[in-house]
């Protein structure tokens, strides 16, 4: 006997309705987003009022008004001020970074010289490019080249009287060139001494660790300017009588030992994050320290604090502009020089000088800070919790 | 028993040279070694130096007559002080450019990190802008920004913009009126005093009333009625003593009124917004670091938005930003070293002009640090203090 059965289940679904009007679409993002209620939408009207009243003038400012070419301060000055503007004009003044812009990027570097930096340059990016793009093979020849062979070729060039070419003061050195170079030495220099002084400062030597606990906290105590009146006016009295250093290698010293002990603090907080057990993992495996830490501890703690290392590279990278208080000529350096300079005195001048190295730092710290979130979330593994 | 024995037996240790203790002597002997090896050479070459450059180690230079001026100085000092005092006041301007620019920065990062997390897109946006532009460039570009690209392109003093309550902008800084206090304005400042002791005390006596019978106190009106009412029955008691002196225009300057100079206000300004972009992430991590089950479940408890707000997230938000908070205070009291590229008389600036002009560099330098040492640890100290007391009881 076949019972009838009043079950029924559907066998083709209904096609899916599209949303109501009223939660998708422009209108409802509006909605949601700037008028949600009447506070909201006081607040949006302030905020467009403010965008009104400043982005306007910051576009006629840097573009419609601004001046691009041009030979001297008669271009970037109004008829009061004996040039050819018309009474009232302001405007950005790209004619005068544009002029400067070869001293911008290498100082006082004589011209003739100039292909030796351009050279470096580069041969940096062409190295720095493919060791920042996570698939291009042979990270570790790679690796060297940037970080051994680049260094030593670099100087060769740079500072020469060697093979020919001649010798190059670095008190002529000066803009882009200074920031990079500083940043870049003191960034490969700062991560292993940080690495070794959170190391330190984890020992269970007393010395040693009294040592790296002395060294982090006072440095971190007080400000890069001491550092670096430290390393232009102490370390001269440091050395026997007749032997000098360069100014520029003293400020290398500064800058580099300055983020070491930041460097320090950021690797300790990966240390401490990593759980107990893997240090006892470790030497139940029979690894010795420098084995235990390089092949468990570091990679695990250094990736939980890839963002603090590369907030300490941008730090560091802002920094080197305090280089300018010992009198040597970084990317700000030059251009604040220039400011001086009578051919391009103008009411414009120093702002529009300031806002084209503003630029270039934005440029690379925001870069820097970008990859960093790139690299974080290309190395979770998804065991955060 | 003789398989007892066998156990009992020291297992081999190896080598002697594999002994972690005796590795971990041999080193720190060989570093302490070295670092008296380096501190006696670096003291045998400062003596020499010294001696060659006929400077006569010692702070007994602190004593002699400083011999420069200094523009701008909260105690009194003219070019025959001592080189002491000189550092004294560049010490105080540190303090004075650091509390201000600790509390503008506080206030403009607040509203900026909470900015970022509204509902609203476009505030969201703007703040968003400020966050990444100010917190991408040097500190020291911002300043020159202000000094010279701002401030320094204002108008002349003739042509000074007028600002409200009689205040005027012009190139050589921000003019003010001055307030003068008469005869008997001190009980103004005593009322104060008492209004804000007794607000304190009925703030507690209210909390200790809810905490027994649960009922409500206006504490928010009263104190504000004791801290603004005292002060204000003083002033009509004691007739009316405070008086302003108006900046005026003359000719070619501005006289009387309270002037602040261009090189503080762009120290000021600058740092303020740099600082002020860090500390609107620290906010805005701390707010977000609070788990959606804290607004959820004091949601199910009935608690309106405000008051979850203010009861149950902010107390745990502050929990997670007060320490980074009080790195970046100790970051812009040390940024404000940055003076000395415009010129505002700080510490660095100060002691460096003594270093300079009597040579003793080794002791200028160590007054610098042992100064900037100092204002960390206190800072740390105070900071820490009130961490211990926002910190979460842990049972």
């Amino acid at each position: 006997m076949q019972e009838h059965d009043m079950s029924w289940v559907r066998t083709e679904m209904v096609l899916a309705q599209p949303a109501p009007a009223g939660v998708t679409g422009f209108s409802a993002w509006v909605r949601k987003n700037l008028i949600a209620s009447a506070g909201d939408t006081i607040l949006t009207i302030a905020g467009i009022a403010l965008v009104a009243l400043i982005l306007p003038q910051i576009i006629n400012w840097a573009f419609i008004n601004a001046v691009w070419t041009g030979p001297d301060r008669t271009v970037c000055a109004t008829v009061a001020q004996g040039g050819v503007q018309p009474d009232g004009w302001t405007g950005a003044c790209w004619a005068f970074v544009n002029a400067k812009f070869g001293q911008f990027m290498v100082g006082r570097y004589p011209i003739e010289e100039r292909w030796r930096p351009i050279l470096v340059a580069i041969f940096f990016v062409a190295l720095l490019v493919p060791m920042l793009i996570p698939k291009v093979p042979r990270k570790g020849l790679n690796a060297i080249l940037l970080f051994f062979v680049l260094p030593i070729v670099a100087f060769i060039l740079l500072v020469g009287g060697m093979f020919g070419l001649p010798h190059v003061e670095t008190s002529l050195w000066g803009g882009l060139l200074v920031t990079l170079s500083l940043s870049f030495v003191g960034i490969a220099v700062s991560l292993p001494l940080g690495i070794v002084l959170a190391l330190g400062r984890r020992s269970k030597m007393p010395i040693i660790k009294t040592l790296c606990v002395v060294f982090i906290e006072t440095v971190r105590g007080i400000p890069l300017i001491t550092v670096l009146f430290f390393a232009s006016v102490m370390l001269p009295l440091f050395l026997p009588e007749g032997v000098s250093f360069d100014k520029f290698l003293r400020a290398l010293i500064g800058v580099s030992l300055f983020a070491a002990a930041y460097m320090a603090e950021v690797v300790r907080g990966g240390l401490q994050a990593i759980p107990k057990g893997q240090y006892e993992g470790a030497d139940s495996l029979g690894l010795g320290y420098w084995q235990k830490m390089y092949f468990i501890v570091m990679p695990q703690a250094l990736k939980l604090v890839i963002p603090g290392i590369v907030n300490t590279f941008i730090g560091m990278f802002k920094d080197t502009s305090l280089v300018i208080i010992i009198s040597m000529f970084d990317l700000l350096g030059i251009v604040k020089q220039n400011f001086s300079d009578p051919n391009w005195a103008t009411a414009q001048t120093a702002r529009s000088g300031l806002i084209f190295a503003a630029f270039v730092f934005w440029l690379f710290c925001f870069g820097m800070s970008r990859y960093s979130m790139f690299t974080e979330r290309r190395l979770d593994t998804g065991h955060k919790r | 028993m003789a398989s007892q024995e066998v156990l009992r037996e020291e297992p081999s240790r190896g080598s002697f040279i594999n002994d972690p203790k005796v590795r971990g002597i041999f080193f720190q002997a060989l570093v302490v070694v070295l670092l008296v090896a380096g501190v006696w050479w670096i003291a045998h070459n400062v003596i020499a130096n010294l001696t060659r450059l006929h400077i006569a180690s010692g702070f007994g230079f602190l004593k002699g007559r400083a011999g420069f001026d200094i523009s701008e100085s909260a105690i009194a000092y003219s070019s025959d002080s001592t080189y002491g005092r000189a550092i004294l006041v560049g010490f105080l301007n540190t303090v004075i450019v650091a509390i201000v620019g600790i509390i503008t920065a506080t206030i403009i990062g607040f509203i900026v990190g909470i900015g970022r997390l509204s509902q609203n897109w476009l505030i969201r946006k703007i703040c968003t802008v400020y966050v990444e532009v100010f917190r991408n460039i040097p500190p020291l570009l911002v300043i020159f920004f202000w000094y010279s690209g701002v401030l320094a392109v204002l108008p002349a003093p003739r042509d000074s913009i007028n600002l409200p309550f009689g205040s005027f902008l012009n190139q050589r800084g921000f003019y003010f009126p001055r307030a003068v206090w008469g005869d008997g304005s001190w009980l103004i400042f005593v009322a104060l005093l008492v209004g804000i002791g007794m607000a304190w005390f009925v703030a507690r006596k209210a909390r200790q009333r809810q905490m027994a019978t649960g009922q409500q106190f206006p504490v928010l009106w009263t104190a504000l009625a004791l801290i603004v009412g005292l002060p204000l029955l003083a002033y009509a008691l004691s007739g009316f003593p405070l008086t302003f002196d108006y900046p005026k225009q003359s000719t070619f300057n501005l006289t009387g009124g309270f002037q602040v100079r261009p090189e503080f206000l762009s120290l000021y300004l600058a740092l303020s917004c740099y600082t002020a972009a860090f500390i609107a992430e620290i906010v805005r991590a701390g707010i977000r670091g609070v788990s959606k089950g804290q607004t959820e479940a004091a949601g199910a408890l009935g608690l309106r938005p405000g008051s979850i707000l203010r009861l149950v997230v902010v107390p745990q938000a502050m929990r997670i930003v007060i320490p980074p908070l009080t790195s970046q205070y100790l970051n812009l009291t040390k940024n404000s070293s940055l003076a000395i590229a415009i010129g505002y008389p700080d510490l660095t600036a100060t002691a460096g002009t003594v270093l300079n002009q009597t040579g003793q560099a080794v002791e200028g330098v160590v007054i610098m640090m042992v100064i900037y040492l100092a204002i960390s640890l206190l800072t740390s100290l105070v900071m820490n203090w009130f961490n211990a007391k926002m910190a979460l009881v842990e049972r």
